[in-house]
């Protein structure tokens, strides 16, 4: 019997489990030996001019080794010339940050933007002097007004970048066209808004630098050495003069796609100072400078016709990217794309503005763009739904994509490789025996119950391998002990790369997964690879990884006919037991330390870069079942189902783990998560007694149901798990609170649903319906 | 996230600590379990230059009877306090409160009277205390003396506690009905603090997270006494209040949740007294 498929237990967990996991903070490499503390002058002020800045108390502090601002940086390379904005030009569509006049400093130069900006750094011989010292750095400021909300940043009177004339950093037209909605019966029209929230890994940010003979080595926390090398070529060496090392990372969600500023400044520090520097984030800066994710506004318009077929839908979004347009208008893009989700709707239009705001920057979390599209198109949905006084369930049968439509272009063109919609949705609602629910929640409307309960559905489709051809890459080696090597591009820090490509090798190879070793993130070793992020490590990295060990298989193949004499295509390989027979004489087998023993330099090696043709789109159905306690307004959630097809899984245990964190901080969004400012733009929610993130203590035990529809894009048939729970679980939960409240005459709750808004919306609707 | 130095001191006895304490002077703080002081070094918002620890001063961890009362160790760790036979059976209000104390964690560390001498208006035990009638015992250089409950909260983290002082016993009077008691936590997340908490023993209300200190629901009480059921006794929950507004609940939402809890924990606790 083959291992895929199989819930093979986690060969990182003994280690991880056991304190022997190594971070940034852990490295005791000889390279860093008395290696400096970093600490960041960080900015107190969320918009002002710098006006002088003092370093000489700080410097005559015990254990200072130098503070820098950008005044030393006088040994960077210029940076690119400035290009003009073209008013009449039109605007610029692309993923990577904007640079011109809204480019983003590593220290502040003239001004600060946000709350935690880095103005400068102070290098001292422990962390403990680097945080008194770095209050001893005296910055002046002069205040400028801040721009905090959508409103302030769209009036424009308070411009973040000189040179510039509005705070629109990107736009792209929705060519909005009302007579779409004209015949419709039901219309709904309203504003739905996706609050910006942290992405929280449970190891903040963490970077280390030595710089020797001409060679800068970085440790990095991040979820692609590769990209994070490229990114630190800006302090002016060539790629093959850094080398980046990814230790144990704990968690990214998106937050630790290539390095920050900071980390620029880490590398470039112990190129300047000479001196190994390491730097290693508190919460509270990681709550306040690490990038943050969402933080769009929705005006939708949805219309149909009264027995629930939905005509037209339109989605206008502002997209807060906060002081550093660091995706610029990526994930609003990606909002769009995803914008119709599940359904075939025949008008979708959909488009966006990017706006600067004196907030943290926003960039990737866990689904990136696409929870957004997913949690409003679902809004959307139940809000049509209920003003067409329809179940939401048919609702969104009526509207599927059917599975004879597939492949299937959107309206916003998006294309779907595979998808059983209807089958994932009834395996929901027969597993939490829908029916039953709805019964249960008329008897306590009937009985006017303090508790009620809703029930929130949520289809999705979502985009994973976004960018298919960048590919990934794997080289695969069996070595003559018969042990066998695996390098991939992809860099886990959490899924469990290690278990699922040693998985993948041992079903080609018979290889048994403890003489198999993986690694990642190491450019000297690997210097060709893109990441994990996006849901592709599986279907690209794995791939890759499979394709590998094919070639290696045919090779090794072609080695064992040699050495039994016998022709390569009558050479059989034996993946139960890892051993080489000829066909039809079982008595007569090689191992693969002997085939490979027999190879040139007692190695079989193969090298892939797999590039998909296009992205797969995984899709499922979650249904949350929540309890409102209509006096005080808190929401306890009691059952959460779903159904979340990635294709083949090739782990239960992995894609149940996946689905299990996703889920988590799904409902955190809907439930309690908010970073929030106060009108001066001072972030409240500077530590984790404040930001609200969930706990298990707050999540029922999820009830996942297996659908496995696979893609045929490539051989695996997998498609990405990783971000199904965020884009599924925030709409699910959000329509159980609104659902359980509907009776009463609550159309909208805006997230977080905290007690006191459930139980304000509550007291409005009451007023509303007593006029 | 890393506090300024400070110089660390061990006291093993209560009289060390009470030396160290007079020796150091205003710059000196006691240490019990750390879980108010320490996060508060660590904001920068607290800089002491000396540390007492208090957590070797074995001989003020207990929960003893003493006939009318049970008196407690101000060093008693909360889960010593939740998981007291003692308290189960004469006062479970004190050992069921000390249980939604934060987590587990900060239940093994945190103590009964770091607790008090917090005097945060936003934690449970002080309430508890208040609505208990509890009696605080304070150690000086000037030798002993006992505060009631009523006159220890003084305002914001502020007590009846001299510098240099220690809280060395907590003794609550046994109910006369120990089973007539509730006590109704408010939180969005289970590890959090209260929004808003009523603590009740029979006739008796507290409120926590309603004002600068833990206060007594006067209103409920006198309305209560004067033979009012227990919803419209419930409705004056928040007269006589403070609560402010910050970003887990408005001061309005405050006031609404005090009488739906107030309503709540009289109802709980007669139904089980
Ligand atoms: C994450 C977290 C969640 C929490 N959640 C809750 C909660 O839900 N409810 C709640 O009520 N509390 C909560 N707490 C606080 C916790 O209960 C603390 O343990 C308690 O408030 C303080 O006790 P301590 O022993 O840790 O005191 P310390 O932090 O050691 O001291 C607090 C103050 O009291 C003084 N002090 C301590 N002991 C004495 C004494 N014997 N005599 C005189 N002065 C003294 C100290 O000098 C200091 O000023 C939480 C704490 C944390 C970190």
């Amino acid at each position: 019997m083959s291992i895929l498929g199989t819930r093979v237990i986690r060969t990182e967990d003994p280690r991880l489990l056991t304190a022997g996991g190594v971070y940034v903070d852990d490295l005791r490499e000889p390279e860093l030996d008395g290696a400096a503390r970093v600490t960041f002058v960080r900015s107190t002020v969320a918009h002002a001019r710098i006006t002088g800045i003092d370093t000489s108390e700080a410097l005559a502090q015990p254990g200072v080794v130098a503070v820098l601002t950008v005044a030393d940086m006088t040994d960077f390379p210029p940076p690119p010339p400035p290009t003009p904005i073209d008013p009449d030009a039109p605007p610029v569509e692309g993923p990577m940050p904007l640079g011109g006049p809204w480019s983003e400093p590593l220290l502040a130069v003239d001004k600060v933007r946000f709350v935690g900006e880095p103005v400068a750094m102070v290098l001292t011989d422990n962390r403990y002097q680097g945080e008194d010292a770095a209050e001893l750095v005296s910055v002046d400021y002069e205040p400028l007004p801040a721009v905090v909300t959508f409103d302030d940043a769209l009036a424009g009177q308070t411009l973040l970048f000189d040179g510039t004339d509005t705070n629109v950093s990107q736009r792209r037209d929705g060519a909005f066209d009302d007579s779409a909605f004209d015949g419709c019966d039901v219309v709904v029209e309203g504003d739905i808004v996706n609050q910006r929230v942290a992405c929280l890994p449970m190891e903040g940010r963490a970077i280390a630098a030595s710089w020797k003979d001409g060679k800068l080595t970085v440790w990095a926390s991040t979820q692609n050495a590769q990209l994070s090398r490229l990114i630190l070529t800006a302090i002016g060496l060539p790629p093959d003069a850094i080398r980046v090392v990814a230790p144990d990372v704990g968690g990214g969600f998106g937050a630790k796609i290539g390095v920050d500023r900071e980390a620029i400044l880490v590398a470039w520090a112990a190129k300047h100072t000479g001196r190994a520097v390491r730097w290693v984030e508190s919460r509270s800066e990681n709550l306040t400078a690490m990038t943050q994710g969402r933080a769009q506004r929705h005006h939708i318009k949805i219309g149909g016709t009264a027995d629930g077929r939905i005509q037209a839908y339109r989605l206008d979004i502002v997209q807060d990217t906060g002081a550093y347009a660091r995706m610029s208008g990526f994930l609003p893009s990606l909002t769009v794309l995803m914008a119709p989700g599940v359904y075939d709707i025949p008008s979708v239009q959909a488009g966006y503005k990017v706006v600067m705001t004196n907030a943290t920057p926003i960039a990737a979390y866990r689904g990136a763009g696409r929870p957004e599209a997913a949690a409003t198109i679902e809004r959307a949905v139940d809000w049509f739904a209920a003003a067409a006084g329809l179940d939401p369930a048919v609702v969104r049968k009526v509207n599927y994509i059917k599975n004879e439509q597939f492949p299937f272009v959107t309206k916003t063109g998006a294309p779907y490789d595979t998808g059983d919609y209807e089958g994932a949705l009834d395996k929901v609602l027969a597993a939490a025996g829908y029916e039953e629910l709805r019964a249960e929640q008329r008897r306590r409307r009937e009985a006017g119950e303090v508790k009620q309960i809703g029930i929130g559905l949520a289809s999705y489709s979502e985009i994973t391998a976004p960018d298919p051809a960048a590919g990934e890459t794997a080289k695969v080696e069996v070595h003559d002990d018969g042990t066998a090597t695996v390098y991939t591009g992809s860099s886990a820090h959490g899924q469990g790369h290690h278990t699922a490509y040693a998985m993948l090798v041992q079903a080609e190879l018979g290889i048994p997964m403890d003489k198999i070793e993986v690694i990642h993130g190491d450019t000297d070793l690997i210097p060709v690879g893109v990441g994990t992020y996006g849901s592709r490590s599986l279907q690209l990295g794995g791939t890759a990884v499979h394709k590998a060990a094919i070639e290696v298989k045919e090779e090794a193949a072609a080695k064992a006919a040699q050495l039994f004499e016998a022709s390569a295509s009558d050479v059989q390989l034996d993946t139960e037991a890892g051993l080489w027979h000829i066909a039809g004489d079982p008595d007569k087998s090689l191992t693969w330390a002997q085939v490979a023993g027999a190879a040139e330099g007692g190695l079989i090696v193969a090298n892939v870069h797999f590039t998909q043709e296009r992205p797969t789109f995984p899709f499922g159905t979650q249904l949350s079942l929540a309890e409102v306690d209509t006096e005080t307004g808190k929401v306890t959630l009691l059952r959460h189902v779903t159904a979340d097809d990635a294709g083949t899984i090739l782990n239960p245990i992995l894609f149940e783990g996946q689905r299990h964190g996703g889920i988590a901080q799904g409902a955190a969004q809907a439930l309690c998560e908010e970073i929030l400012y106060d009108a001066d733009g001072n972030p409240l929610t500077s530590s984790l007694a404040d930001y609200g993130a969930i706990t298990a203590a707050e999540l029922p035990s999820f009830e996942l149901v297996t659908s496995e529809t696979p893609t045929d894009l490539n051989p695996l048939g997998a498609k990405g798990i990783g971000e199904a729970g965020t884009i599924g679980a925030t709409p699910a939960v959000h329509n159980a609170v609104i659902d359980a409240v509907a009776h009463l005459g609550v159309r909208h709750i805006d997230m977080p649903m905290t007690p006191e808004r459930v139980w304000t919306a509550i007291q409005e609707a009451k007023k509303a319906s007593a006029k | 996230m890393i506090p300024p130095s400070f110089t660390y001191r061990r006291a093993s006895s209560v009289d060390e600590a009470l030396d160290l304490a007079a020796e150091l002077g205003e710059d000196a703080k006691f240490l019990a379990g750390g879980h108010s002081l320490l996060p508060l070094m660590k904001l920068r918002f607290a800089a002491p230059e000396y540390l007492i620890d208090l957590g070797r001063i074995t001989e003020l961890s207990y929960v003893r009877d003493e006939g009318t009362y049970v008196a407690i160790g101000a060093l008693t760790r909360h889960h010593d306090v939740n998981t007291s036979a003692l308290l189960a059976a004469e006062i479970p209000l004190l050992a069921h409160a000390a249980g939604q104390v934060g987590d587990p964690q900060i239940r093994h560390r945190g103590t009964i009277g770091g607790s008090v001498a917090h005097a945060d208006a936003a934690s449970d035990l002080p309430a508890v205390l208040l609505a208990l009638d509890a009696t605080f015992v304070i150690r000086g250089g000037s030798g002993t003396r006992s505060v009631p409950a009523a006159e220890f909260f003084k305002g914001i983290f502020e007590t009846a506690l001299e510098p240099g002082e220690l809280l060395t016993e907590i003794q609550v009077p046994k109910p006369a009905s120990p089973n007539a008691w509730s006590f109704q936590k408010f939180t969005k997340r289970a590890i959090d603090w209260a929004i808003v908490g009523v603590a009740v023993q029979s006739d008796k209300v507290a409120l926590v997270n309603m004002g600068h200190t833990p206060l007594r629901a006067s209103a409920v009480e006198a309305a209560l006494a004067s033979g009012a059921s227990v919803a419209d006794a419930a409705e004056h929950a928040a007269e006589g209040t403070g609560a402010g507004s910050d970003i887990h609940a408005s001061a309005a939402f405050r006031e609404h949740l005090a009488r739906v809890l107030v309503r709540r924990a009289l109802e709980e606790s007669r139904s089980r007294g």
